[in-house]
């Protein structure tokens, strides 16, 4: 019993402990929202994308929001990055002959989000160095490192399974 | 090489805050008042996470509380030693794909038991910070355009997550040990 009250307790203490960082990091990526920033990233990785999705070269308006999607998700705004993949599968399933069945592009998209491919653990950092961890960043480019084979398989896998579920 | 990959890991959060920052000059874009909007957002995050975290932590104390905890991980601990796992660190390999907030409970968790500077921390943050989960992400975006046949994409999302876990422990190693 004294373990559950006093394990309570703590979960609320993590919580506030968060509010500091989580506050600065969304603040700052959010200025790089409004100043348009995120756009400019996002229409950088947007020329790659189509060797990724070959089948929405004639889709400009998903590509796009694949991008922003992306763009949003590598700098942990996952709150913002949500809508615009919500918005992109909506564009997606326009041009899908069969509404109930996903399309090879869609299940790219969603494999490629599950890795989740973040520059910055934002999060994470937050936990750490509210719990008084010394020197936080250290965990950022192992994590980069391990989150990009994460990605890079999922592609793979994605590819090679599109072949055998029709 | 790895110290070189240290010191990035040091430089990456103060240079893109620069580059955020000057970039909003250039533009003349109002910083300040995107900031506060931004702040305010992260303030609701960090609280709306306090009903999960009271939920997941009050469940692994009682589970650890209750000795289940232990006769499972003296059961795994031949295995993890060889691979340098700290045992504190397989719930957190499951939850990963199923919850993000269990997730960080998990993580918090671990951070009590081992100490924030553990080994096992250290690796738990990796796990945490490198993947998403993908049952979560795959029922937000396939329910939202009624997607019944979801075909290859979770068996592809979970066998990238067991990349990521593997290769977390194998990178943690080369890092941290």
């Amino acid at each position: 019993m004294d373990a559950m009250l006093k394990s309570g307790q703590k979960a609320v203490e993590i919580a506030f402990g968060l509010i500091g960082i989580m506050g600065l990091w969304i603040g700052i990526i959010n200025i790089a929202k409004k100043s348009g920033l995120i756009e400019i990233f996002s229409k950088i990785i947007k020329k790659p994308l189509t060797i990724i999705f070959p089948d929405l070269k004639s889709n400009d308006e998903a590509l796009s929001d694949i991008a922003l999607n992306i763009s949003a998700n590598a700098l942990g705004l996952t709150n913002a990055a949500t809508p615009f993949g919500i918005k992109a599968m909506e564009d997606m399933q326009k041009n899908n002959e069969n509404k109930s069945h996903a399309t090879n592009s869609m299940c790219t998209f969603l494999a490629i989000n599950t890795a989740g491919f973040q520059i910055v653990p934002a999060v994470v950092l937050a936990i750490l160095s509210s719990a008084g961890m010394n020197n936080p960043s250290q965990i950022i480019m192992p994590t980069l490192i391990v989150t990009s084979i994460a990605f890079i398989s999922a592609l793979f896998f994605v590819k090679l399974l599109e072949r055998v579920f029709k | 090489m790895i110290d070189f990959l240290n010191t990035l890991s040091i430089y990456i959060l103060p240079v893109i805050i620069t580059i955020i920052l000057c970039w909003a000059l250039y533009k003349k874009s109002p910083a300040y008042e995107s900031f506060v909007e931004g702040a305010k957002e992260g303030f609701t995050i960090a609280v709306k996470i306090i009903p999960y975290l009271i939920a997941i932590m009050v469940c692994t104390s009682m589970l650890r509380a209750s000795g289940a905890m232990e006769i499972l991980q003296n059961f795994l601990k031949p295995v993890l030693n060889y691979f340098h796992v700290p045992a504190e660190t397989t719930i957190l390999m499951v939850t990963r794909s199923l919850s993000g907030s269990a997730t960080l409970g998990v993580l918090s968790d671990i951070i009590n038991q081992t100490g924030v500077n553990s080994y096992a921390t250290k690796l738990a943050a990796v796990i945490t910070g490198s993947s998403e989960t993908t049952f979560y992400v795959a029922s937000v975006y396939f329910g939202a355009v009624g997607i019944k046949k979801f075909r290859h994409a979770l068996l592809a999302g979970i066998l990238a997550d067991i990349v990521g876990i593997i290769a977390a422990i194998w990178i943690c190693t080369i890092f941290f040990l």
